[in-house]
């Protein structure tokens, strides 16, 4: 049997667990009535051909971000869980044993980090960058199929654990000798191991891809320094992508050949170095934060450009900014352990390093102010993410170079400080850009605006929520409690919990309201319709094209004369009051959608789930399965279709005549 | 406009009531010993001087948005204004200068604080402690004495007390909050940290790296005492219990949670030495009857 099934067997189910077993069988069944919804409708064809084999990268970028918005509701189940066990566990057991309370908190770190913040940015990037780059693909649209599906094997890899086995119980990052067989015997550090593994490749292989299209594949005239904003932060996210995934990929191989070869790079004996471990996942994972902020940074510069109505204040200046942060992300791991021994001059060296991040960004900030100076400020539900943002990374901020003073992070290391620092950055920072994205293009994607009072409620619940949630948590890192307590015995830390669990809610109602707003909003497409593609008086070339766009973007590649080109074409079309004279069409190649990624991911998820069994055939199956697709797709006859020149002036013309008469419009209120 | 504002006064007189009602007594904010006070100095320093900047931003910020706000007739407008010379300047000048003088006091603090820094002369010839930490427990060995403790530590107030740690099994990291600085221990290593406890009192301590299951039971109580006192509780402790050699080692380095403090009259020499250097091998971990089985853990770690 062990042959055939490895170490899998029926107690690998939790059936004597009601938790995991109630909430995987409530995914199972919402999954299951999803499907047979899709299936009855007659979709089921229509998503194969158009959605999960699509090579297009907006449909691709729109399905990273459903992926990424289905994983935060799974995320924050986790933070619901730990909130309220916290609350409960004065002086009790609270209703979660520690065996399931540290899957619980490490299983909403790994998939906050990697399957919500990861994706969501990967989304926009992916939906965004050839838009505004004005060319008619990512330079690797089979790639970047692969990329996406094997980011969703990963997700489906940890949330499998829930039902089958377990996950594991060290904190997000597996941490030795405590991830170590010796120490973690169970599944739960290999569902991690694999799990990252597998998205990791699919993360390097986004990365290389969308560096490629950044620096091979601009519109005419789109030089380097005319491109919008967000395209500098996402080639700065991109190239430490490629810088860094790379580690994270072999310090997992390392600590796997540990756990299944008997090999000691990070063991307590036979010479393995548990500081090792900590260099290289942190020379990873300082990076990491980079690779998730800096797009969000270019969300907010494009969203606080559009609603002020005017350019960038400091654009090379902003330039400058990113790419500094860029290098510096790499110079500062070290202040992730201050606390490990490292001494005077090496604590003093990395806390000066770390807290010269704050120059660029604070110019950043500044830069942002500026653009509003002077601007006819409207405040759409996208500016207000945009400006909870700047108040709410400030404070982050400001926390964050606190814990780069090694004395202070004497004082506060893996407190409650830390971990509400961080939300506050990754919260403040990262979401609300996914969010201001999220709203910002949404109409792009799909030619309807969201709801914007519900967005906005939903925008002020969150706001609130993460101040009652987290503000007691910089407290209690000063009343001396640390991160990831099961249980405790200090009265005093209670009531701060008990307004914690309270935030918790407060957010839980601003994610119900973004559901809401979402389903409302498609409910009344009619009346959100944009035809015009320009719904929010845009400035960079995304807004050029209709909405959605076709499939090939662009009939015509943009020539770009410099920064802001859809501007300079709109500035010019109200001066001389008619559109530019149309082209000439011509027909468009377009790649052909492939299966390669999702067969490709299918085996890749057998391959993990098979090693972290331990059985052996299955995994040769799958890495030969795996492999078999990408010579089939090698072997392809047809790599292209062809769009003619007259469909392509049909669905042109359609936008042109919308627009035409937006500029009739607007000339006679 | 005046019943917002007293709202935002009453508000304003509750949370300064919760501050007051449980924040007296925050540990890591009433220090109790040079360390934790030069620690709290720096955080409060590089608080104070990044407030002078981070509030003005959110408030120019807010201020900004508001005032260039669309419907609002009286702001001027400048949808060109993108680029000023010298407003970058200002831009950048004002967290370089910050950082720069932050940067300054991060190096001093750095080398003044570094918990390997020895405490001076005041207050006597430093107690050696030993810690060990285990699955899920505290061991303190006191060489000088010849004694050893679990889950408890005694010290006498005003002598600087010289810590040597290390781990038996997997990382953990040692914290008293009121005497300032943690650090981590780790097995096959040991680091050093300096402390001193200037007023006689219960500072509770405990781990704050997640270390397993019964993680959250690590904690203890450092007994800063008289030195009469630390003698009679040495006396004591030479009066009864068990011996610590490698065998009784060997048997408390199983896992297990949430004992109830006990001191050993007698310490094998050199034990600390051995298992810096792994002649004791590391602990053993969960027991096998654990790894059979793959999800379910064994629930003898209730608090007993």
């Amino acid at each position: 049997m062990s042959i055939l099934f490895g170490k899998l067997s029926w107690s690998a189910i939790p059936l004597d667990e009601p938790l995991p077993m109630v909430s995987g069988c409530v995914i199972a069944l919402v999954l299951l009535g999803v499907a047979i919804w899709v299936v009855r409708k007659g979709w089921a064809p229509y998503l194969w051909r158009e959605w999960i084999t699509s090579v297009d990268h907006k449909r691709i970028g729109v399905m990273y971000c459903v992926l990424a918005l289905v994983m935060l509701l799974r995320g924050f189940s986790d933070a619901v869980l730990m909130r309220t066990q916290q609350a409960l566990a004065y002086n009790a057991q609270g209703f979660l044993p520690p065996e399931h309370y540290n899957q619980i908190f490490s299983a909403h770190g790994t998939i906050m980090i990697f399957f919500v913040a990861m994706p969501f940015m990967f989304g926009l990037m992916n939906f965004v960058l050839p838009l505004q780059l004005g060319v008619r693909d990512v330079a690797f649209p089979t790639f970047n199929s692969v990329a996406f599906w094997l980011t969703c094997s990963g997700a489906l890899l940890v949330n499998l654990s829930l039902v089958v086995g377990e996950f594991q119980r060290t904190g997000w990052l597996p941490y030795p000798p405590l991830s170590e067989i010796a120490y973690s015997p169970g599944v739960g550090v290999d569902y991690w191991l694999w799990a990252i593994t597998i998205s990791g490749i699919g993360t390097l292989i986004g990365g290389i891809n969308l560096v490629t299209t950044i620096l091979k594949m601009r519109a005419p005239g789109m030089d380097y320094m005319r491109m919008p904003m967000f395209c500098w932060t996402a080639l700065a996210t991109n190239m430490l992508v490629v810088a860094a995934f790379p580690i994270l990929t072999a310090t997992s191989a390392m600590l796997l050949l540990d756990r299944y070869l008997g090999f000691h790079f990070f063991t307590n004996t036979g010479g393995g170095n548990v500081m090792m471990f900590m260099n290289l996942i942190w020379a990873w994972g300082h990076p990491e934060v980079y690779i998730l902020i800096l797009p969000a940074f270019g969300v907010f510069s494009e969203v606080i450009s559009t609603f002020s109505g005017k350019p960038l204040f400091g654009y090379r200046s902003m330039v400058l900014a990113t790419l500094a942060i860029c290098v510096l992300a790499f110079m500062v791991w070290l202040h992730h352990f201050f606390t490990m021994g490292a001494g005077g001059n090496v604590n003093a060296v990395f806390g000066i390093l770390t807290t010269v991040i704050a120059v660029p960004t604070g110019a950043k900030v500044f830069n942002w102010l500026f653009t509003l100076y002077g601007g006819a400020v409207r405040f759409s539900s996208a500016l207000l993410w945009s400006l909870g943002f700047i108040v709410t990374f400030v404070i982050g901020g400001m926390t964050g170079v606190l814990l780069a003073v090694p004395p202070a992070d004497f004082l506060l290391h893996n407190s409650l400080f830390l971990v509400a620092h961080f939300h506050n950055v990754i919260i403040g920072g990262v979401l609300f850009g996914a969010f201001a994205g999220y709203t910002y293009w949404f109409p792009k994607a799909f030619g309807f605006r969201l709801h914007e009072r519900i967005g906005k409620a939903a925008f002020w619940f969150w706001l609130t929520g993460f101040y009652v949630a987290f503000m007691p948590l910089y407290w209690l890192g000063f009343l001396g409690m640390t991160r990831r307590m099961q249980h405790y015995d200090v009265a005093q830390w209670r009531p701060w919990l008990l307004v914690a669990a309270l935030g918790a809610a407060l957010i839980l109602i601003g994610i119900v309201l973004q559901i809401v707003q979402l389903f409302t909003s498609i409910r009344d497409r009619a009346q959100l319709r944009d035809l015009t593609g320009d719904p929010w008086d845009g400035r960079s070339l995304e807004w050029s094209t209709a909405s959605p766009p076709p499939v090939f973007n662009f009939a015509v590649l943009p020539d770009v004369q410099g920064t802001e080109a859809y501007w300079r074409t709109k500035a010019q079309a109200r001066d001389q009051q008619q559109l530019a004279q149309a082209p000439d069409y011509c027909a468009i190649e377009m790649p052909r959608n492939s299966p390669t990624g999702v067969v490709c991911a299918f085996f890749a998820t057998i391959v993990g789930f098979a090693l972290i069994w331990h059985i052996w055939w299955l995994a040769i199956v799958g890495l030969v399965g795996a492999y078999a697709t990408f010579v089939v797709f090698a072997w392809r006859d047809i790599a292209d279709e062809e769009i003619p020149a007259e469909e392509v002036a049909r669905i042109v013309g359609e936008n042109r005549s919308h627009r035409a008469r937006a500029l009739h419009a607007e000339r006679q209120p | 406009m005046m019943q917002f504002r007293r709202i935002g006064r009453t508000a304003l007189v509750a949370v300064s009531a919760c501050l007051l009602l449980t924040g007296c007594g925050a540990p890591v904010l009433t220090p109790q010993g040079p360390v934790g006070r030069g620690d709290v100095k720096v955080l409060f320093d590089a608080v104070a001087l990044m407030l002078t900047i981070v509030v003005p931003t959110i408030g120019v910020t807010l201020g900004f948005a508001w005032w260039y706000r669309q419907s609002n007739p009286r702001a001027r407008r400048l949808p060109e204004f993108d680029y000023s010379g010298r407003l970058e300047l200002v831009i950048w000048a004002i967290p370089l200068l910050t950082i720069m003088f932050l940067g300054g006091m991060i190096w001093i603090a750095s080398h003044d604080l570094d918990p390997a820094t020895p405490l001076g002369s005041q207050g006597g010839k430093p107690l050696e402690v030993q810690v060990v930490s285990l699955d899920w427990k505290w061991l303190f060995i006191y060489p000088e004495e010849g004694v050893a403790s679990v889950n408890t530590l005694a010290a006498p107030v005003g002598r600087p007390i010289h810590f040597r740690l290390t781990s038996g099994s997997v990382m953990n990291a040692f914290y008293v909050p009121q005497l300032g600085s943690m650090i981590y221990t780790m097995n096959g290593m040991a680091d050093t940290l300096n402390l001193r406890a200037d007023r006689a009192g219960d500072y509770r301590g405990l781990s704050t790296m997640i270390s397993g299951d019964g993680f959250a039971d690590m904690h203890f109580d450092l007994h800063a005492v008289t030195p009469a006192q630390y003698a009679a509780w040495v006396a004591a402790a030479k009066a009864g219990g068990p011996t610590l050699d490698a065998a009784s080692y060997a048997a408390l380095a199983h896992q297990s949670a949430n004992l109830a403090p006990f001191t050993y009259r007698a310490v094998q020499p050199g034990l600390f030495q051995s298992i810096v250097t792994q002649q004791i091998a590391p602990a053993p971990g969960p027991p096998e009857s654990a790894r059979s089985d793959s999800h379910v853990f064994p629930k003898s770690l209730e608090p007993q």
